[in-house]
């Protein structure tokens, strides 16, 4: 058979696979440090297993070996998918899955032995760093390709999403990676001081704003449209989300950095800019609650659809909380507390967790030839898991966070500080417990999820799926699902 | 601020660069239905085999494993 006339899944499904391993691995390293915290003799005197070490471990790979690759792999099925062509070049996409695993397997191998360039997010040292870029502009060349030939006239508006993220991590990538090597595995960034720390927040922001955010919403705007068998609430608003957030994004870094060397009119740019994000975040999280408008009643009974919703309540959360923590005045309580903890996790678990847990719980079974997952009650139970373990873990880091702002800020009237740093170290300890067991159920959804997928691609059957055009009869698509729509509301009653 | 003079031209840039190809898009036509893709992605059928052929072909064909 023509392979022209198939899609390729074949990446599409490594990359799935991908998600899913460095998801247990990213997220028991978390655990581990998340113990560290409440118990350090959980670093056994190990230099490769302390927590300065492991922790870029941990984000990096939940992040981008994690997040990355569920990006790659969605982006790569929905742009195949919804410009009905196979992807531009197969081997320049079976380049971007081995480059992208190389990448992670040596930032595994680097950051434990301490080589690093010590900025957040961006801690892979100069060849890791190069390798990285390299595999990039193949990953966009292969989408943006793919894009180019496309047979359908529309781009939809999930590709839009992904192709400004693939730019802008681009962007970023280079211009905070500018660096002067020293030797192999030590570099010295171009810029220093203030200037540094504002390229490394701009840099950081828009790693959360593009990586994290832009790219997570092509899966929104595809996977739960798929899901509840229902198009978007409002197409229009879908751009318009889209050109808002692209109009306003680039401008909120500083908000890293208040009450820094940085100058004071920057940081208030930074936090007007960071509140301006509240409405575009807060239209698409609507946008896409909405979408589930006379299919409320699937909630009950999918639960690949509560893990898409219950995914945007967390992103309508945490673009609420953010815009808050920007303003100066939140900031001075709440910044270096354990309350950026909880707004990061209520963000990387909440949202990108369960939007890339059911998109791919969605992707899996049609990549394996399967009508769906080898147990759904599994995915009901990992659902539940999952959610007790954020709520577990956001609530105990909220309450520590404001606990310590509030301590460290208290003053005797004689002016003397009220507490020792380390006596709310031993406050916050309970909360660093309940964390990690909040952390513990979460994993162990995560386990359940692997196991599922294990199940589900075993004795799996070979997928060679036709690119077929689906009927383009200038009625039809209007009436089809508003007939579906009607006839789901008759089954409700 | 050195770093500004670096950051708000690139930023500044972008947004211009974001504004032609926000007009290009909708000149060309990719803003003018806004009805039809949301439709469109929904015809579109990605469901794996019904479980019959399924069935029929594991029991006839060799089961693969991966």
């Amino acid at each position: 058979m023509e392979k022209a006339l198939n899609y390729n899944y074949k990446v599409v499904k490594q990359f799935s696979i991908a998600t899913i391993v460095w998801g247990v691995v990213g997220m028991a390293v978390g655990l581990l440090i998340a113990a560290q915290l409440a118990w350090p003799e959980m670093n056994f005197d190990i230099p490769w297993l302390s927590f300065g070490r492991l922790r870029p471990l941990h984000t990096n790979a939940v992040i981008f070996a994690f997040g990355g690759s569920a990006l790659m792999a969605t982006s790569y099925y929905v742009v195949q998918r919804t410009c009905q062509v196979r992807l531009f070049s197969d081997g320049l996409a079976a380049f971007t899955f081995w480059g992208w695993q190389l990448v992670i397997v040596l930032a595994a191998i680097t950051l434990p032995m301490g080589y690093t360039r010590g900025k957040e997010y961006a801690e892979l040292e100069w060849p890791i760093a190069i390798l990285l870029a390299v595999v990039w502009v193949a990953y966009a060349v292969v989408f943006f390709g793919t894009l180019a030939k496309r047979k359908v006239a529309h781009i939809y508006v999930a590709n839009w999403f992904y192709g400004a993220f693939i730019i802008a991590v681009a962007l970023l990538h280079v211009v905070n990676g500018m660096a002067m090597p020293a030797t192999l595995t030590k570099s010295y960034s171009a810029y220093s001081g203030v200037q540094d720390a504002m390229i490394q927040w701009w840099y950081g922001h828009n790693a959360v704003g593009f990586f994290l955010t832009a790219g997570f919403l092509g899966m929104m705007y595809y996977f739960i449209p798929k899901q509840a068998e229902r198009p978007v609430y409002s197409y229009r608003l879908s751009i318009v989300h889209f050109w808002a957030l692209i109009f306003t994004y680039m401008w909120a870094g500083p908000h890293h950095l208040h009450y820094t060397a940085l100058p004071d009119w920057t940081q208030s740019l930074g936090m007007v800019f960071s509140l301006i994000l509240l409405a575009p975040s807060w239209g698409g999280m609507i946008n896409g609650m909405m979408t589930l408008s006379g299919a409320w009643h699937k909630l009950r009974t999918d639960p690949i659809l509560k893990f898409l919703v219950v995914s945007l309540s967390f992103y309508g959360m945490a673009t609420f909380e953010g815009p808050m923590m920007a303003i100066k005045t939140v900031n001075a309580l709440s910044h270096y507390t354990d309350w950026g903890i909880a707004h990061v996790h209520s963000g990387a678990l909440g949202w990108v967790g369960f939007i890339t847990m059911g998109s791919m719980y969605y992707l899996i079974p049609r990549l394996v030839g399967k009508q769906q997952m080898w147990s759904v009650k599994m995915i009901e139970l990992h659902f539940w898991m999952a959610t007790i373990g954020i709520v577990m873990y956001i609530a105990a880091m909220w309450i520590a966070g404001v606990m310590q702002g509030l301590m460290w800020r208290a003053v005797n009237p004689d002016g003397t500080l009220t507490y020792a740093f380390v006596e709310v170290v031993k406050a916050t300890y309970p909360y660093y417990v309940i964390r990690f067991f909040g952390g513990l159920l979460y994993l162990s959804g995560m386990l359940l999820m692997a196991f599922n997928t294990f199940k589900t691609m075993r004795y799996s059957f070979p997928v060679d799926t036709r690119i077929t055009v689906p009927r383009t009869h200038p009625v039809a698509p209007v009436l089809v699902p508003a007939a579906r729509i009607a006839a789901d509301a008759e089954e409700a009653l | 601020m050195e770093a500004l003079y670096l950051l708000i031209p690139i930023s500044t840039v972008l947004v211009f660069l974001a504004i032609w190809v926000f007009v290009r898009a909708s000149d060309s036509g990719q803003f003018d239905d806004m009805v039809g893709p949301a439709m469109r992605i929904l015809l579109d059928d990605d469901s794996a085999r019904p479980p019959e052929t399924v069935v029929a072909e594991s029991a006839s064909d060799k089961v693969r494993t991966n």
